[in-house]
């Protein structure tokens, strides 16, 4: 197989969570680098609510734009559950990293299905290596649960084969147009989210870590 | 989308852009000078004609359905100008009646025909294999493997329907349209239309004028298998280990790259005519050909017919997505090689379903709380949101076929019902855009032959399912600017149902709603309520103030639940025995308000009245709209 030099980034969440933002984000962070990109969509379904993944895959020349199970170098996860769903699609020296939000759908509300009990920690308990954080309250205690995303981007940014620098310069980018108390308040969010990981996984965020 | 759409300048000439294949065929499509454009909304091909909108110099439209966008193309080819449609695979059944005569009249202005197949129904009724049409329409096919390709092919066949008069099939999956990668783009080049001549011959397809005409279509079949043998969209890559090479299209290409990097590949761009020549090349440089379609047995049989042996769906699914890892241990089996298991953590995890919910406040909750609640009634459904309906948890719809298809069926149950059926009402569901598309002629049907159908119009003033694209009814077009608004209730009254059998209601009035179709069911004769309320993704909605659950006043009794709305949350379930002796399960409940846009619905069935504003002061800012 020739997927020796491509990284494997996994993003999942649920419709209307900003899923797809974040892995665009990632692909323009990825492309600036010089790499090759390939980004699914899955678009479609209007409705909220359903699962939604997105699949990053980056390098020299990328082929399939699928990636499959067992191949993914750092996972992204928005809930907890849906990053359980997912977590199949780790290398087993992959890293999770995962907002520990709760999203329970109508099916679980209508007694059908149940919520598991800690989804982190049966990702644990299968030998996963696993990061998680509460991506709002961070957002919450920035002062906007909008930076949610911003956070989410953050928490992976010293896990990519690139300086989170490239990344944190995507996301002004973005909000550029909005001025700087925006931009400020992005960066603010982009540190906390790192911050959040490290502090987990006992090193300072240095800059030019790779996964 | 109701929101008027800026046009941007487009991004300059040789820039490489990450774009979608859905924007890639539309950057390629405005680059070939192309004038008009025609789509009606359908996953995955519906951001084609969306992001063409943008584009300026060329005429973009949300057609009623895709007959009429292949029509108006056509329409616009015969003037010598440019033009494109785009449509998802079941939108082509629907326009067939057209392509099969269009073959034969030929192109003038270069046509292309963007037909997206939802491989693996990500969000679909069916899954079909477009590339038939090219076989029975007698038209070539090309099938790009990603967005550049998308891109490159697209400008390729405007200049090569032009030069054979044929239209062109663009073969399109999900994994082309809905994902991106970098594209180098070019500059757009004008292309003034010579003009509309005369030629009845060619243009007014009565039979003797088809008759001499059809021959064309047989030496056209001929002519474009020969450019097909020397066209570079069909590329021989020897490689390097020739124990297995394979014959592979679209996407299944790169999944063959992906995993069997050195072997000899056949890839088809221009994927019919297919070029037997180079096949048998192929098959001489290696010892056994396996061909990779998506998705069903089409080439493999077409070169086994031509007599080259070779495998395909013996060992590949003849269903759904192919990858990577499912040809590679599929091939390495057909070898004869040792297939690895799978090592034990890739097992996936045991995770409840997550289907996709209606939105919080979506108008449809309150049309299936109401009919779950009504007895001896059949349901004929359609498509869109409210297909949904057929779920939890109102198990409240009875059919779904295609577009427009609850009218036809409704009618088929009413008359071919036998007497267990003798007292049951029928009730047809369908959603305002799909009245347009297709439903009007069955509701006509209906009253023409004096069908005995009650049907709910949902008007919710957009196309919700695909995204909240415009339809003549919401009274803009495709840019978000005014267009002429369609009245529906004038048009059901002029379809011929009775003036008096005509009711608009409101779907987020629970009891007057439960009444009017209460009251319409008893009726023996066709009557339409039109229930008005507008989704939620498009402006025409308005968030009202959020509710609460007062907890000290909830009696568990889970009435609310039954509404489906995904804002409402269970927060301890409890078993009680009721003074009968029986046993129930009460679920005291919550709202999210950061969720709920304050719709009211399951503020009705909420006997104690524990289901209250929540005060002005703790509003989420975002919800409050400007
Ligand atoms: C022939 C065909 N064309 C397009 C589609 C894609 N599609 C599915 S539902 C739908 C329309 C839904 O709109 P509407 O009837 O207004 O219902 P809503 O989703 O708003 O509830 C479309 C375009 C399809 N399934 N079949
Ligand atoms: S998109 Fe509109 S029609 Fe579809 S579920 Fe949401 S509110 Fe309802
Ligand atoms: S009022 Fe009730 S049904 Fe309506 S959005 Fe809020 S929680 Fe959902």
């Amino acid at each position: 197989m020739s997927q020796n030099d491509i990284t494997n980034i996994l993003v999942c969440g649920i419709g209307g969570q900003g899923v797809m933002t974040a892995t665009e984000i990632l692909a323009e962070a990825a492309i600036a680098e010089g790499h090759d990109v390939k980004k699914t969509e899955v678009a479609g379904m209007a409705q909220r609510g359903g699962v939604v993944t997105s699949h990053l895959r980056f390098g020299r020349k990328v082929l399939s734009p699928q990636i499959e199970p067992g191949t993914v170098q750092v996972l992204l996860g928005f809930e907890g559950a849906e990053a359980l769903r997912w977590s199949h699609y780790l290398k087993p020296d992959g890293l999770a990293l995962v907002n520990n939000a709760k999203l329970v759908p109508p099916v679980v509300e209508l007694g059908l299905f149940d919520y598991p009990e800690d989804p982190t920690g049966q990702m644990r308990a299968a030998g996963r290596r696993v990061v998680s954080f509460d991506a709002m309250s961070i957002a919450r205690d920035l002062g906007e649960v909008r930076l949610g995303n911003t956070v989410m981007l953050g928490a992976i940014a010293d896990y990519l084969p690139f300086s989170s620098e490239v990344l944190l310069a995507c996301i002004v980018k973005r909000f550029a147009r909005k001025g700087e108390q925006v931009v400020d308040a992005n960066r603010r969010a982009f540190a906390a989210g790192r911050e959040a990981v490290a502090k987990q996984l006992g090193a300072a965020p240095s800059e030019n870590a790779t996964a | 989308m109701a929101a008027v759409m800026p046009q941007l300048a487009p991004p300059p000439a040789a820039s490489r852009l990450l774009l979608s294949g859905n924007e890639a065929v539309a950057r390629a499509v405005w680059e070939s000078g192309v004038r008009v454009a025609a789509a009606y909304p359908g996953t995955p091909a519906t951001e084609i004609i969306e992001s063409l909108a943008r584009y300026p110099d060329l005429h973009a439209e949300w057609s009623v359905n895709e007959k009429v966008s292949m029509e108006v193309a056509l329409g616009a080819s015969m003037t010598g100008a440019r033009a494109f449609c785009a449509m998802k695979h079941v939108g082509l059944n629907v326009a067939s009646d057209c392509l099969m005569t269009m073959t034969i009249t030929g192109a003038y202005g270069g046509l292309v025909i963007a037909v997206a197949d939802d491989v693996g129904l990500s969000s679909s009724q069916n899954e079909q294999d477009s590339r038939y049409w090219g076989r029975f329409a007698h038209l070539p096919v090309l099938e790009p493997a990603d967005s550049q390709e998308a891109y490159e092919m697209t400008k390729f066949a405007f200049g090569f329907s032009e030069q054979y008069e044929t239209p062109v099939l663009l073969r399109l999956t999900t994994r082309i349209c809905h994902v991106k990668g970098l594209v180098a783009v070019g500059a757009r080049e004008a292309h003034e239309p010579p003009g509309f001549v005369k030629n009845p011959e060619r243009w007014v397809m009565v039979p003797a004028h088809a008759r001499t005409r059809i021959p064309n279509l047989y030496q056209r079949d001929e002519t474009l298998r020969a450019v097909s043998e020397a066209s570079p969209l069909n590329i021989l890559e020897a490689g390097t280990d020739r124990t297995v090479g394979f014959v592979a299209s679209g996407p299944a290409y790169m999944h063959v790259k992906e995993a069997f990097p050195n072997a000899p590949v056949l890839k088809l761009g221009f994927s019919y005519p297919w070029p037997p020549q180079k096949v048998r090349e192929l098959a001489a440089l290696c010892d056994k050909l396996v061909v990779v379609e998506e998705t069903e047995q089409l080439l493999e049989t077409e070169i086994k017919a031509a007599g080259i042996a070779c495998h395909g769906k013996d060992v590949l699914p003849k269903m759904g997505e192919l990858s990577p890892q499912v040809l590679g241990p599929a091939v390495d089996r057909l070898l004869g090689r040792p297939v690895p298991p799978p090592p034990p953590a890739a097992a996936p995890m045991k995770v409840f379903p997550r289907p996709p919910t209606l939105c919080a406040s979506c108008p449809h909750m309150g049309i299936y709380y109401t009919l779950a609640q009504i007895k001896n009634i059949i349901v004929t459904g359609d498509i869109g949101c409210y297909t949904l309906g057929a779920g939890h948890p109102w198990n409240a719809l009875d059919t779904t076929i295609c577009m427009g298809a609850t009218m036809g069926v409704a009618l088929g149950i009413d008359k071919g019902r036998g007497e267990v059926d003798r007292n049951k009402r029928i009730i047809a569901v369908i959603g305002d855009s799909t009245f347009m598309h297709m439903g009007m002629q069955g509701l006509l049907n209906i009253t023409y032959n004096k069908g005995n159908v009650t049907v709910l119009l949902l008007d919710n003033n957009t196309t919700g399912m695909t995204g909240g694209q415009a339809t003549p009814a919401s009274g803009k077009d495709i840019h978000g600017q005014d267009a002429p608004r369609v009245d529906l209730a004038k048009v059901v009254e002029a379809l011929g149902v009775a003036n008096e059998r005509i009711k608009v209601v409101d779907p987020y009035e629970l009891p007057i709603l439960f009444k009017t179709i209460r009251d319409e069911i008893k009726v023996d004769a066709p009557s339409v309520i039109i229930a008005r309320r507008p989704c939620v993704l498009i402006e025409d909605f308005k968030p009202f103030r959020p509710y609460l659950v007062e907890e000290d006043k909830c009696t568990g009794c889970g009435n609310c639940i039954e509404v489906g709305c995904p804002a409402i949350h269970v927060t301890r379930r409890e078993k009680v025995i009721k003074p009968s002796g029986r046993e129930v399960e009460l679920a005291f409940v919550n709202i999210d308000n950061q969720a709920c846009t304050g719709c009211g619905l399951c503020v009705q069935p909420c006997a104690p009245d524990a289901i209250q504003h929540v005060p002005r002061r703790d509003i989420p800012i975002h919800i409050v709209k400007t």
